[in-house]
């Protein structure tokens, strides 16, 4: 088999599933809640972008400047209006209400769509590639790769350098002195999940244009997603992407064995990094 | 007679073991019709009292616990008919596998808290589902095997009979197992940990072991209930029996009816029936006013239509709570 090329197709994997991992922490390290639908949200956000290209006749890539607003504001207003009223202290409700719906957006989508696989046409660049020397980069995963590397940089930079950064950090380390600050910490959880969302959609939009996708895809997103983020490390931003392309070089050596072997050599792995290495490979330095 | 009435866990056996009696006696003038139908119940029933005792009394909120209906699906075959075991010691291993398997799972999980821990469980559900789905010699790939040794259980009446009678078992087992295990030393424990898992452990609960324990005994009890559920279907896809709509139905079930009680499963599990009957023809639309009626409760009324009930009567059927007594206040 070709070592090098499983590794590099694996890289560029990663970016995708860094983009997955980014958003489910970035709300755990905010609010300590973890969002079981964030799946099925990536899914919705691939449909709504096939829905706005029938409809305006625009490129899957521009759809983005719609889509990722949209998720935006669904995100800040499911955040004001139902997850704010379960965030008691006890981790029953927030499980059963993103597992919840979950189950009513996977559902609603095969209502919808059909439960048939569909994908975004985004023309010739769908295929197109960058030939070095052996290997075969497509442009879709390398822009995926580079996204993902931008959308991390930029948290970073939203997280350090920004006054409402700083209100995400205090509130991460101690709601209740944030308050005493003048934070409005619903108001921030409210933010959170909208640029939780808003990450889901780009992931969403690059998923769909690189392979097809259907409504009950999204628990495996959420898995990946979820993959990610342990063998990065809890709460660590740049260990997300490292976590993700760790995952994409094991499903991708898994499946040059045996296809059906994709999953579960990023099962595997996920399930030996918790045995071994319980923190993740790049352990948390601080909350956010 | 007064003796045997004396306590509320001895009341509580005799009328267990009275409807257990007219349930099971249901065998023999029941119709084969209604005997089915309430097979479903029975086990739904089963598998929500196990989900509360993981989630509400234990505080493990899974979302995998169809990892262990497959794992009992595919056992009772496996045994049954790939190594010949007598159908009946079949069933009483699949209890037995499954322990085995879940507790290195458990190791693994238990590293994990809160709303990870619940996926965490879906991974392992979704391992188990991979590698049986991937050896097409266990599992019958992707359009699955039946139940040969069942064939031998003839006539076909004779089989749902039989099934009925482990069903009402399996149900009435599992409310006496979540009853005697909370009013026992280690339901004092469970309840603890709930309340507060760190003032629990400074008091000398070994919180852990405790937790490992109930989520053991859910998965062996979990998957006995799986492998009632192929020898009642007989056909098993590994698709369908390692589907999340098995935790998915639970969680609605023990939610709706009121989590952390033993009646609140009972009426979940009766609503949840009434419901998938009238809603049936409605295909996706039942998943969806089901998942929205969890969503609502869990906002509205965290403790389920039990709470609401409880908190007009003060009644409870199975007392499972402890309090004081009044003479104890007094000397105070």
């Amino acid at each position: 088999m070709d070592w090098l090329n499983a590794i590099v197709q694996g890289i560029l994997l990663g970016g995708l599933y860094a983009l997955y991992g980014t958003g489910l922490s970035l709300i755990f390290g905010v609010m300590r809640i973890v969002n079981l639908a964030h799946g099925d949200f990536i899914v919705l956000a691939a449909y709504l972008s096939l829905v706005v290209t029938q409809i305006a006749g625009l490129s899957p890539f521009a759809t983005i400047l719609a889509v990722v607003p949209l998720l935006f504001v669904f995100g800040y207003v499911l955040q004001k209006t139902v997850l704010n009223r379960a965030l008691t202290g006890n981790l029953l409700p927030p499980v059963v209400i993103t597992f919840g719906i979950s189950i009513i957006l996977q559902n609603a989508l095969q209502l919808i769509f059909s439960p048939n696989s569909q994908g975004l046409d985004a023309g010739s660049l769908e295929t197109a590639s960058i030939q070095l020397g052996r290997l075969n980069i497509g442009w879709v995963p390398f822009i995926t790769l580079i996204t993902a590397i931008v959308v991390l940089a930029i948290l970073q930079l939203f997280l350090t350098r920004t006054a409402l950064g700083r209100a995400f950090r205090a509130t991460s380390d101690n709601p209740g002195i944030a308050e005493l600050m003048g934070i409005n910490s619903r108001q921030i959880y409210g933010i959170a999940l909208g640029l939780s969302l808003a990450i889901v959609a780009l992931a969403g939009i690059l998923l769909g244009i690189r392979t097809n996708f259907a409504p009950a895809e999204g628990p495996a997103r959420l898995l990946f997603a979820f993959e990610t983020v342990i063998i990065g490390g809890l709460g660590n931003l740049w260990g997300t992407l490292i976590g993700g392309i760790i995952l994409g070089i094991a499903q991708v050596i898994g499946a040059s064995f045996n296809p059906g072997w994709f999953q579960l050599a990023g099962h595997v792995v996920t399930l030996l990094v918790l045995a071994f290495l319980p923190s993740g490979l790049f352990p948390r330095t601080r909350e956010l | 007679m007064r003796s045997l009435l004396y306590t509320p866990e001895r009341r509580i056996a005799v009328i267990g073991f009275l409807v257990a009696a007219v349930l099971i006696s249901m065998a023999s003038w029941g119709e084969i019709r209604t005997m089915s139908l309430l097979i479903e119940f029975f086990y739904l029933l089963a598998l929500s009292q196990l989900w509360n005792l993981l989630a509400g009394y234990a505080g493990l909120v899974s979302v995998g616990q169809q990892a262990w209906i497959g794992i009992g699906g595919y056992a009772l075959l496996v045994m049954a008919d790939d190594f010949g075991i007598p159908l009946g010691l079949a069933f009483l291993l699949v209890g037995v596998v499954a322990a085995l398997l879940s507790y290195p799972a458990a190791k693994l999980l238990f590293r994990l808290r809160g709303g990870y821990y619940a996926i965490g469980t879906w991974v392992v559900s979704e391992v188990f589902y991979l590698l049986i789905s991937g050896s097409t010699s266990w599992s019958g790939g992707g359009l699955g095997r039946s139940l040969q040794a069942a064939r031998f259980i003839q006539p076909p009446a004779m089989r749902i009979t039989l099934v009925y009678v482990i069903a009402v078992v399996l149900a009435i087992g599992s409310i006496a197992l979540v009853y005697y295990l909370m009013r026992s030393r280690l339901g004092l424990g469970l309840t603890a940990i709930r309340d507060s898992e760190m003032g629990a452990a400074s008091l000398g609960v070994n919180v852990n072991k405790l937790k490992l324990f109930v989520y053991v005994v859910c998965a062996a009890g979990t998957a006995i209930v799986g492998a009632l559920i192929y020898l009642n279907a007989l056909n098993i896809i590994p698709k369908a029996a390692f589907s999340v709509n098995w935790t998915a139905y639970m969680i609605f079930m023990v939610v709706i009816g009121g989590i952390g009680t033993i009646e609140g499963p009972i009426f979940g599990t009766i609503v949840f029936f009434l419901l998938r009957q009238y809603l049936s023809d409605f295909g996706e639309w039942s998943l969806i006013i089901l998942g929205c009626a969890a969503v609502i409760i869990m906002l509205v009324a965290p403790q389920g239509l039990w709470g609401i009930i409880r908190g007009r009567s003060q009644i409870e059927l199975f007392p499972v709570r402890r309090k004081l007594s009044p003479n104890f206040e007094k000397s105070e």
